[in-house]
């Protein structure tokens, strides 16, 4: 599977000067009002999220059983829960947890993508088959439970959490990788690098996965949404994040229970993670149609 | 084809071979055993309940012995119901986790591939976007909070369900839909995806200046080829349906597998966490099986790799 990245036009007039790929792809990215607006509050809300000891008006742990749940109010602008938190420093600590387990988990599972791939899609032969067969068979399996054995076993805490997750997301980037790899591994200067007599190794880490990073950044983006979908719903079955700390899917878990008396503590969360992950997934694929990648998928 | 059937079924065996070896060593790894948390025993009473399960043995003889049970389809008693063997629990929980199952993917087939025909057949008017665009919702919203919403708007402001149980026959709407919604997001963009490709070639052309009806266009020349995506993607989509209804199973309270699945894992019931794991591994495996043989059914190309 070879990019095919749009060619922009030659222009034979020495004095124009053409676009480069990026600029190009910032172009077609600004014009997708979408992706901007995903964005822009994507970025706004980590700002809140990771700014969240100065903004909160109030702290998320200390209860106040006085006034208990109360509707949203000017004090507490998404109300409070029934242990009388206040929920709007709740849901953007809860956001802190969820982001960053986004984004430490994507690390992961992007990393053991990319080098799963790379070796597969470099070396070939028998053991490209066999590694690829090992990503079919685990494509067929219901992964998420996996994942409970983990952290019933192990006990419920939030590096696991990272690494479990990071761990079951990593599928789709080795195929990708793999195929990118497979295309580049033909190029000349590869050869020529093969011909100096490098290692594989050195071929892997230095030539291929440089080569392939623009594509593993962009499908990084939707890979982030799927991984916080992930968290929410171990910490919402109750195998994530454990209290005192709050995630978006506990709170969403604490909202359900709940519901009928206090439907604001299920509203706001479920507001916001629906919201974020519309804005990733929007700008994740704005990102990819701007650079138009060809997807293995549909 | 027999032959992919069977070369197919010896390559799941050893997967679940080493799904189940992988399993069993991760719960011995586990510091302490499951009866550990029982407040009143003493070491004779514990002694004696380890004796009574196995524990007492070498791990290497545990494990044999738990292999040699599988194999034999028996996958041991559960250590928190005392009198009940796994098999008997899944038994008795499964046939509700698969007609939630079932209805979830019927309502995901119907709607979806019906939004996706139409969305194709009247490919950008308000009849493809209106679809579309809440397609994206579906696949954006997760069930976890789907699920509430509609107990919210249609068991608590409505009234029309009941919030919770699976006991009357309109118990099963609301966690059908909000186990189904997703899927059937997805494959109306799959439908509509593959039937645009189906619907520009030139024997859908041939069969228009023929003077066949739309009807017919669809029903006998474009669905056939149009519906391939769709079927590959139910393999994935059975493990999908089962790892959601994890979820919707504990909003809804339904008394189905995944939901004491959930407990044995909080409960630490080992054999019954190892049991259900193993039990949704095979299950996938062979929906994915069908779904190949389904697949090579329907695109003769296929026949000849």
């Amino acid at each position: 599977m070879s990019a095919e990245f749009p060619t922009v036009t030659q222009h034979t007039s020495e004095v124009e000067v053409g676009q480069s790929l990026w600029q190009d792809a910032w172009h077609r990215l600004r014009q997708n009002k979408m992706a901007v607006a995903g964005a822009i509050f994507v970025l706004l809300l980590a700002l809140a999220s990771f700014l969240a000891p100065l903004i909160a008006p109030h702290s998320y742990e200390q209860t106040n059983l006085a006034i208990g749940a109360t509707p949203p109010s000017l004090a507490h602008w998404f109300g409070t829960d029934v242990l009388g938190r206040d929920l709007f420093s709740r849901t953007l600590y809860g956001g802190r947890i969820s982001l960053s387990v986004g984004l430490v988990a994507t690390a992961v599972s992007v990393i053991i993508g990319v080098l799963y791939g790379s070796i597969s899609g470099y070396v070939g032969g028998r053991l490209d088959v066999v590694m690829m067969r090992i990503v079919d068979i685990l494509y067929s399996l219901p992964f998420v439970i996996f994942v409970i054995l983990l952290m019933v076993i192990f006990g419920r805490n939030i590096y696991l959490l990272f690494g479990a997750i990071g761990a079951v997301e990593w599928l789709d980037m080795a195929r990708i990788v793999r195929g990118q790899v497979m295309s580049l591994k033909k190029q000349e200067y590869v050869e020529a690098a093969v011909a100096l007599g490098l290692r594989k190794r050195r071929i892997i880490l230095r030539h291929m996965i440089p080569n392939v990073l623009g594509i593993v950044i962009i499908y990084s983006t939707l890979i982030v949404p799927s991984v916080m979908l992930l968290e929410a719903f171990l910490s919402f079955l109750g195998f994530g994040v454990q209290p005192p700390m709050s995630s978006w899917g506990t709170l969403i878990n604490d909202g359900a229970k709940s519901m009928e008396s206090y439907p604001w503590l299920l509203i706001f969360p479920s507001l916001f993670f629906a919201l974020t992950l519309f804005s990733l997934n929007f700008l994740g694929d704005g990102l990819r149609y701007a650079l138009d990648v060809r997807t293995s998928k549909d | 084809m027999l032959r992919f059937i069977i070369k197919r079924v010896f390559e799941a065996i050893p997967v679940l071979l080493i799904v189940a070896t992988v399993s069993f060593f991760l719960m011995k790894m586990m510091p302490g055993g499951p009866f550990d948390t029982e407040k009143v025993t003493t070491p004779e009473i514990k002694k004696a309940i380890e004796a009574q399960y196995g524990l007492d043995k070498p791990v290497w003889q545990q494990y044999l012995d738990y292999m040699g049970h599988l194999v034999r389809g028996d996958l041991g008693p559960s250590y928190r119901y005392a009198g009940w063997t796994v098999n008997e629990l899944i038994a008795s929980t499964f046939p509700v986790s698969l007609e939630l199952g079932c209805y979830a993917l019927a309502f995901a087939l119907a709607i979806g591939m019906v939004a996706g025909i139409i969305a194709s057949l009247r490919k950008n008017t308000a009849s493809d976007y209106v679809p579309m665009s809440l397609a994206t919702l579906g696949i954006c919203l997760p069930t976890f909070v789907t699920g509430p919403l509609l107990i919210l708007f249609f068991g608590i402001c409505l009234n029309w369900y009941n919030t919770s149980g699976w006991n009357l026959p309109s118990d099963r709407v609301l966690p059908s839909i909000t186990l189904g919604l997703y899927y059937t997001a997805y494959i109306s963009r799959l439908t509509r995806g593959g039937m645009l490709e189906i619907l520009n070639q030139d024997f859908i052309r041939t069969a228009r200046a023929k003077g066949a009806t739309e009807w017919r266009i669809v029903w006998k020349h474009a669905l056939r080829g149009g519906l391939l995506s769709v079927v590959s993607f139910l393999g994935p989509a059975v493990a999908g349906i089962i790892t959601g209804s994890l979820v919707v199973e504990s909003i809804f309270q339904i008394p189905g597998l995944s939901r004491f699945f959930i407990m044995a894992g909080f409960n630490r019931d080992y054999t019954m966490v190892m049991g259900t794991v193993l039990f949704f591994a095979t299950l996938t495996i062979f929906a994915n099986l069908v779904v190949d043989i389904l697949q090579v059914w329907l695109n003769p190309k296929l026949r000849f790799e």
